[in-house]
């Protein structure tokens, strides 16, 4: 912090507060305009004034709630499945590598190392996973490819259990008897809670958010989408709004507004919880910048 | 006797490498046959004959590729957005972090600190959503707020390509800024407060401290942040180029970029020589390009290199 200069920081805590608010703003134009009147909407546009309120837009939205509530429901079942086998992955991954007596150590190192510097991109990946693996249009598609293992987050917990935990510790149990596993069940594991939160953390907004999985391997199966491309769909397909509006001809679909409706209802979980975690998040980020 | 040891050793550490076996499955699978996969750049891919059995076609794919004018815009756009993405997002950062690190209430700069992450906290599907809410053309908030006041014309933003590198530019930073200015917050928060006070009665003012003592500070930050950036020259968000301008296809002169072009090749467009040559080039430069990166910051730097 520069020292000594008043204006200085005043003038820095008043650029930050308008960064800050550059920050917000747009997801407070999302909200305002889910909540104004259809006619409002296109007449005056998208806008921070709402003229009229009215929640149109919400109650169109769940009276046609079945396919949101589905591909919420999937997002659920997908980030919660994701999340628990990368967090067992990356933790059985980091533990063995952070013993300096396993022989094989430096090689199985690299391994890992290498898959971050080098990849064969989108088209040889696809191949493997849909003419080899043949997960196309299955919930394996919305797990596996891409988010069940990340080699930069092995690396950073094999850190931390190597700074963290003398392996004095793990040699006594082992000494007392603990089987590899139950050592890293009993001593590991608890001393690694922050390490494994911030891991499970990452890997749950990595899962929540995904929606590339969906467009590379759901092709008929849209059951399995999740919310992300549920929105996705919504934004993409002129059809879908036309499709609904025919439904009822007596129902005025508000269709400028429910765009904005359905991204409100998408982004509100995370931005419900983000107060509760955000320091474990800032934590997850900034882990990186600590070299291990 | 020395194999029935060397057997033994290993057998002590059998439940290690049994913990080893899912994250190396998955490298394999993952990383590692994709790796191998690269060789379809050199065949004519048939899937009713399979990936092993269609025939090699030599270098036919990449000719095919460099015939069109795709190739040329493709690398220039992936290559330039990421040149202005290193430079602006760099600079932003820094200033951001320097703002932040002078924030005086410990509570106001938690505050702001989770306010500049927001945008990252979410996927580029609901970026889309608040960049149309902004540029829809009959609905959109510049079109129907901003740009009457300014007595111009509303102007129909998802067919005019000229405009997208400077909105592509700024959501790329509206969405980033956050994240890399904690990075380089947190290695600010480290900096001895004594230093700025000496370098006051040595009688240097705010950009003197500045330039001595915080960007000092920061240089290996900087050296390995933009080495990361430069060894992913190469690659592109594809979140970024393919949700925020919604795929439309008047844009792809300034929106297309290799991750988007090698997408649509194989999804969109059934062109699966293109882009698997296309694809081969991004994995090929790239590789070069990270080590290229790390070999120039060792030079420079030898703390600051990633290998």
């Amino acid at each position: 912090m520069i020292h000594n200069s008043k204006a200085f920081h005043l003038t820095m805590e008043i650029i930050m507060i308008l960064l800050a608010l550059a920050c917000l703003l747009p997801f407070v134009l999302l909200f305002i305009c889910s909540i104004t009147a259809e006619n409002d909407l296109i007449l005056y546009g998208y806008s921070f004034v709402p003229r009229t309120f009215s929640a149109e837009a919400y109650e169109y939205l769940w009276g046609v709630r079945g396919s949101i509530l589905q591909s919420y429901l999937m997002s659920v079942v997908i980030t919660a499945i994701g999340t628990v086998a990368n967090v067992t992955i990356t933790t059985l991954f980091a533990y063995p590598l952070s013993r300096p007596d396993l022989p094989g150590r430096r090689a199985l190192s690299f391994f890992l190392f290498f898959s971050m510097l080098f990849n064969g991109g989108f088209v040889p990946t696809y191949m493997v996973y849909t003419q080899i693996l043949h997960i196309k249009d299955t919930l394996a598609a919305m797990i596996v490819p891409y988010l069940l293992m990340n080699a930069f987050y092995v690396i950073m917990m094999r850190a931390y259990i190597s700074q963290n935990i003398p392996s004095e510790v793990s040699e006594a149990a082992r000494i007392d008897g603990a089987g590899e596993l139950q050592c890293l069940w009993r001593v590991v594991l608890p001393m690694s809670k922050p390490i494994i939160g911030t891991v499970a953390l990452m890997s749950a907004i990595a899962y929540w958010n995904d929606w590339k999985n969906g467009i590379y391997f759901i092709i008929t199966r849209q059951d399995l989408f999740g919310i992300q491309n549920y929105l996705n769909s919504v934004m993409s397909s002129a059809t879908f709004l036309s499709s609904h509006m025919t439904i009822g001809t007596n129902i005025k679909v508000p269709s400028v507004g429910i765009r904005m409706a359905i991204a409100v209802i998408a982004v509100l979980p995370v931005l419900a919880g983000y107060p509760f975690f955000q320091r474990f998040f800032v934590k997850g980020i900034t882990i990186g910048s600590v070299k291990g | 006797m020395t194999t029935k040891r060397g057997l033994g050793r290993y057998r002590k550490y059998l439940p290690l490498y049994l913990m080893l076996l899912p994250g190396i499955i998955y490298l394999i699978i993952n990383n590692y046959m994709p790796m191998a996969g690269l060789f379809l750049a050199f065949k004519k891919v048939n899937y009713s004959l399979g990936l092993l059995q269609s025939p090699w076609c030599g270098l036919n794919n990449f000719v095919f590729l460099f015939k069109t004018k795709d190739a040329f815009i493709i690398f220039r756009n992936t290559i330039l957005y990421n040149v202005a993405f290193i430079v602006l997002g760099t600079i932003l950062s820094i200033f951001v972090a320097v703002a932040l690190d002078n924030v005086r209430r410990k509570i106001l700069r938690n505050g702001l600190q989770t306010f500049i992450l927001i945008p990252f906290l979410l996927s580029t599907v609901i970026i889309s959503y608040i960049v149309f809410a902004f540029l829809s053309p009959s609905t959109g908030f510049i079109n129907k707020s901003i740009l009457p006041l300014l007595g111009i014309d509303p102007i129909s933003w998802y067919n005019k390509a000229q405009y997208w590198p400077v909105i592509l530019t700024v959501v790329f930073l509206w969405m980033s800024f956050g994240y890399s200015s904690i990075l380089y917050y947190s290695t600010l928060i480290g900096v001895d407060k004594t230093y700025y006070e000496a370098a006051v009665l040595d009688g240097c003012g705010i950009w003197g401290q500045i330039r001595h003592i915080t960007l000092p500070a920061l240089k290996p930050t900087i050296i390995t942040l933009v080495l990361l950036s430069v060894g992913r020259i190469c690659y592109s968000d594809f979140g970024l180029f393919y949700q925020i301008p919604q795929n439309s296809g008047l844009l792809f002169s300034t929106t297309n970029t290799i991750d988007t072009y090698v997408y649509r090749g194989l999804m969109e467009l059934n062109d699966i020589g293109r882009s698997t040559a296309a694809g081969f080039l991004q994995s090929v430069l790239g590789f070069a390009c990270v080590f290229l990166a790390n070999l120039a910051v060792s030079k420079l730097d030898k703390d600051s290199a990633l290998f």
